[in-house]
């Protein structure tokens, strides 16, 4: 029997019972189509995470002190951010750009609201990537006579000042009157926090005027020195650079007071995060397909046993076991394959409209897949296959004489 | 007559026997048979229920064998053959007619008569099935389903299917069982001319005498054996 009569007995077995087909046919649209539409929208939560971080800045190192109890200040001071600017012992850091951060109450008119205040140095600006829309940045002048002005996020300026134009305007901060100088572009929200939401005055205002904390030694502390180095390639060389600078300063023979982390490996703690999250949904998807495949395990039973005397006049005709054998095998395989590209089409067509959908509160970005695509239709191919073996086989021995007899 | 017995021989079975077990009994549907039929032959098989006619008809069909003795097929030991070569046998030399017609119901007249050959020799397969169409008489009824036509022309599509590979040896199981009287008669009649005609050995089961006694051989089974084995003088048109 060629493979072309093969496959045209196949669809015509198929097709003269449409209902039974297309409910064999649906368990595999429904697995593949779980599938398809499932790793779309992880991957899609995967391209927002990586892109939302490295819109924080490229190239950055993050030095933070270690944490030795809940309420030891930190070891971190303004002169170690800018010791790692040293050319000799630390050449790869381009740039640095510490910040200090504490939650304060707004006051503006009759708005009053909490916020995080981020003390920063002028470096900032680059470091992190915050173009000002209007107005200027905090200057070194500001961080220096420690002024009380303030750069706003886009939002927190509309919450505080509506439609007016915030710049010059004044407000309250813990009780102390600061002035706008200038308010950022938009950055949109992360999972780490609304970027827009938050208030930048000088890292001296944040130390002497808003938090509690002072070390004894009288330098300015800071919780976190971002550093961004010249090329991502020399990171490893970076971080010792950074880490050797530290310990002579920090006079360090044991454990180290800090630790450096890069923006990659945030990346890629927080993509394994959403990683294994994907793949327990499409695990539970890849299931709704293999029931799929015990669906049509239990339709291809039905089917044999109701045409045990085809069986059986196929055989007098002369159909030999592999004959049998292929014709219900390629019938499962059909089958399934069939269910796999219906199921891919409905699959790409959910992913594509739930793209840029908010569902509570949470916009999805979907991105689709070719390989996934291609895999899910092949499983189910295969999965029809296996499934479809076992009454292809029942089918193929049976005794010729008992399979005319069948009533 | 006299040409008969010198074709060539077709079918040799001696001391065939078949044993079925069923359970913890052992049955023998078949309790050493033996006969000859040569080629060219219009054969009936008689005997009540139960008498082993159809068990001897589907080892001489290659669709079972014998548990014990010979079965030569046209000087071919089939025997011991495996099913695969069995079934490669069915298909080059045998065509079957059966009682229930065993068309398949969803493929066309002519679809059921090119079946046979989607398992062998395909070449010319639709020109070969509407010459064996138009052989029954039903070349204007190919496109039709089995639903779509009477019982006779249904057993005329069964006929041509069985012909349409051109077997040496066509095996016709109680083939008017489900005919009325006039329809019986047509097929009947295009069985005797194909084997006047086209020299096919037809081999004919039933259970009414009236249609044993248009063959030219008789063979009555009981009990698993061949009780009675004769000629009968038929219409042959004088030649006897």
């Amino acid at each position: 029997m060629s493979p072309l009569t093969v496959l045209i007995t196949a669809l015509s077995s198929l097709g003269s019972n449409k209902l039974r087909t297309g409910l064999a046919l649906l368990g595999i649209v429904i697995g593949v189509a779980a599938v398809i539409s499932t790793m779309a929208i992880g991957r899609g939560a995967q391209e927002v995470i990586t892109s939302r971080i490295q819109s924080l800045g490229t190239n950055l190192l993050f030095v933070r002190p270690e944490s030795t109890g809940q309420n030891t200040p930190s070891t971190l001071t303004l002169e170690d951010a800018s010791a790692l600017l040293d050319p000799v012992f630390s050449p790869s850091v381009a740039a640095v750009a510490p910040e200090l951060s504490t939650f304060v109450r707004l006051v503006a008119g009759r708005e009053n609201t909490f916020s995080q205040v981020v003390g920063v140095t002028p470096e900032y600006q680059f470091v992190r990537d915050y173009p000002v829309s209007s107005g200027q940045f905090i200057s070194a002048v500001h961080v220096q006579n420690v002024s009380e002005v303030a750069v706003l996020g886009s939002q927190i300026a509309e919450t505080l000042f509506g439609f007016r134009n915030p710049v010059g305007q004044n407000f309250r901060v813990n009780g102390r009157q600061f002035i706008v100088i200038g308010v950022l572009e938009s950055k949109g929200g992360t999972s780490l926090g609304n970027l827009d939401n938050q208030v930048l005055v000088p890292i001296t205002t944040v130390y002497y005027r808003l938090d509690s904390e002072r070390m004894s030694t009288g330098d300015v502390t800071v919780q976190t020195i971002n550093a961004q180095i010249r090329s991502l390639d020399e990171m490893d060389s970076s971080i010792q650079e950074i880490a050797t600078v530290l310990r002579l300063r920090h006079r360090l023979s044991g454990d180290d007071d800090f630790t450096i982390t890069s923006q990659q490996e945030t990346i890629e703690t927080l993509e394994e995060t959403t990683q294994t999250f994907v793949i327990f949904l499409a695990a539970i998807a890849g299931i709704s397909l293999l029931v799929g495949g015990i669906g049509i395990m239990n339709i291809m039973m039905v089917s044999v046993t109701e045409r045990t005397r085809e069986i059986g006049v196929r055989k007098a005709m002369g159909a030999k076991h592999r004959d049998i054998l292929y014709q219900f095998v390629s019938e499962a395989t059909l089958l399934s394959l069939g269910g796999g590209i219906v199921g891919a089409v409905l699959g790409v067509a959910v992913a594509m409209a739930l793209d840029g959908r908010s569902l509570g509160g949470q916009t999805f970005q979907t991105g689709v897949s070719g390989d996934i695509t291609l895999l899910a239709v092949t499983v189910a191919a295969v999965i029809g296959l296996f499934f479809g073996i076992y009454p292809a086989a029942r089918a193929a021995a049976l005794h010729p004489i008992d399979a005319l007899r069948y009533e | 007559m006299a040409e008969l017995q010198r074709a060539r021989m077709l079918i040799d079975l001696q001391n065939v026997t078949k044993v079925y077990s069923m359970g913890e009994v052992d049955v023998a549907a078949l309790n050493g048979v033996n006969l000859s039929i040569r080629d060219g032959e219009l054969i009936s098989i008689m005997g009540p229920s139960g008498s082993g006619k159809s068990t001897l008809m589907n080892v001489i069909g290659c669709l079972d064998v014998p548990t014990s003795g010979r079965y030569v097929l046209e000087e071919q030991e089939v025997g011991s053959l495996r099913d695969n070569r069995l079934a490669e046998i069915r298909n080059r030399k045998i065509g079957f007619v059966f009682q229930t017609y065993n068309l398949l119901p969803r493929l066309t007249a002519l679809a059921n008569v090119q079946l046979p050959m989607l398992y062998g020799n395909g070449n010319n397969a639709k020109e070969r099935a509407l010459d064996a169409l138009d052989r029954v008489g039903l070349a204007d009824r190919a496109s039709h389903r089995p639903a779509e036509l009477s019982g006779g022309q249904q057993q005329r599509v069964g006929i041509a299917r069985a012909l349409a590979k051109q077997p040496s040896l066509l095996l016709a199981d109680e083939p008017t069982g489900n005919l009325d009287s006039g329809s019986s008669e047509e097929i009947l009649t295009i069985l005797k001319g194909l084997n006047r005609d086209e020299g096919i050995t037809v081999i004919i089961v039933t259970h009414e005498a009236d249609i044993a006694s248009q063959t030219h051989r008789i063979i009555s089974m009981r009990d698993g054996v061949v009780v009675n084995d004769k000629n009968v003088v038929a219409d042959q048109g004088g030649s006897e």
